[in-house]
């Protein structure tokens, strides 16, 4: 269930940063392209949400998975609730998490478990969008003016700490990895590291340094960031319990 | 031909294939920086709710238009010639589609 859930809530977080964008992107067009990732990843996060709370089977539903937990109950990647900043550290979020995402659903596709299996399938198309939008910007931006470029670069040095978190297996993670349903978290990191330099390479970006492990998101470890993402996530139904459409 | 202003992304046309085997028709134009970003834009656009299957775009002003003020020149001589209109033909109560 905690695995379902870490996935789950990777993808609710991140969907709502995007929709923080709505009505503030650069473009109209951008302002629909953001707000439709962010959708792809609600959907994502619905299917697991719901899933993971079937696996607890104490009636919780997938909205009060979201709205009604706290933040040290959250297991998402400690990188998506890192805050939007400008259009070019969220594209670089979303370029980081998107190669991320298509290296772990193209291994879920295979997972012995059928829901999982079916979520990674239907989500690897999506993401293999997201990531050509995302990879596509970062190299305009990264190969563009000398402000883009410094801008992306200042961007990706902030956020590149929090990729390591990616590849260490959380305790959740091992579990999957002992019962055969997930893939080894480490096993991912060749395919995302070339996968990145690739488009680093094409954006005449320099890779930062990697540094220490210290982000534990997947442990429920927050940054004050997600508290407040969820204050303006959950305020509704915290106030008015159970209100509906 | 059209100049783009300063600070601001050309404008293509966008032409969506509904289904396999229709034509593509216009559905409207966005703004983007280049072809590849034209695409994904009309993608996000225009093809949200499952509207198609195929998606051209093209620079509007690589696009050729008659000149309204040409209109009486142009398609007024067409207006008495009825006999071009194929209407004097008896169609078989047998065909259906035509």
């Amino acid at each position: 269930m905690s695995y379902a859930l870490s996935l789950g809530d990777t993808s609710l977080i991140l969907a709502q940063r995007l929709g923080e964008w709505v009505g503030h992107a650069p473009a109209l067009e951008e302002d629909l392209a953001l707000a439709n990732i962010g959708l792809d990843l609600l959907g994502q996060a619905r299917y697991l949400l719901s899933y993971a709370a079937q696996l607890e089977g104490r009636g919780r539903s997938e909205d009060d998975l979201a709205f009604l937990r706290d933040p040290q109950d959250f297991l998402n990647l400690s990188l998506v609730e890192q805050p939007n900043g400008d259009f070019g550290q969220t594209i670089v979020r979303q370029f980081l998490i998107d190669a991320w995402q298509l290296e772990l659903f193209e291994r879920l596709q295979h997972s012995s478990e059928p829901k999982l299996a079916e979520l990674a399938a239907k989500a690897i198309k999506e993401t293999r969008y997201h990531f050509r939008f995302s990879s596509g910007w970062l190299v305009r931006l990264g190969d563009g003016t000398e402000e883009s470029h410094q801008r992306v670069q200042t961007a990706l040095d902030a956020l590149w700490r929090f990729t390591h978190e990616m590849f260490v297996a959380s305790p959740a993670e091992l579990e999957v990895i002992a019962l055969g349903i997930g893939p080894d978290p480490a096993s991912l990191a060749a395919g995302w590291s070339s996968r990145v330099a690739e488009v680093l390479e094409e954006a005449t970006l320099k890779k930062p340094a990697d540094v220490a492990y210290s982000w534990h998101g997947k442990r429920g470890q927050h940054s004050e960031h997600l508290s407040r993402l969820l204050a303006e996530m959950q305020f509704m139904q915290r106030t008015y319990p159970g209100a509906k459409w | 031909m059209t100049t783009t202003p300063q600070n601001q992304w050309p404008l293509y046309e966008v032409f969506i294939r509904a289904r396999s085997g229709l034509e593509h028709k216009h559905v409207g134009s966005i703004h983007a920086t280049d072809a590849t970003m034209a695409i994904e834009h009309a993608r996000d656009v225009y093809t949200r709710r499952q509207e198609g299957v195929s998606i051209w775009v093209v620079r509007s002003a690589d696009i050729v238009a008659s000149d309204p003020s040409d209109a009486d020149a142009l398609f007024e001589p067409a207006r008495d010639k009825v006999y071009r209109h194929p209407t004097f033909y008896d169609i078989p109560d047998e065909v259906k589609n035509l």
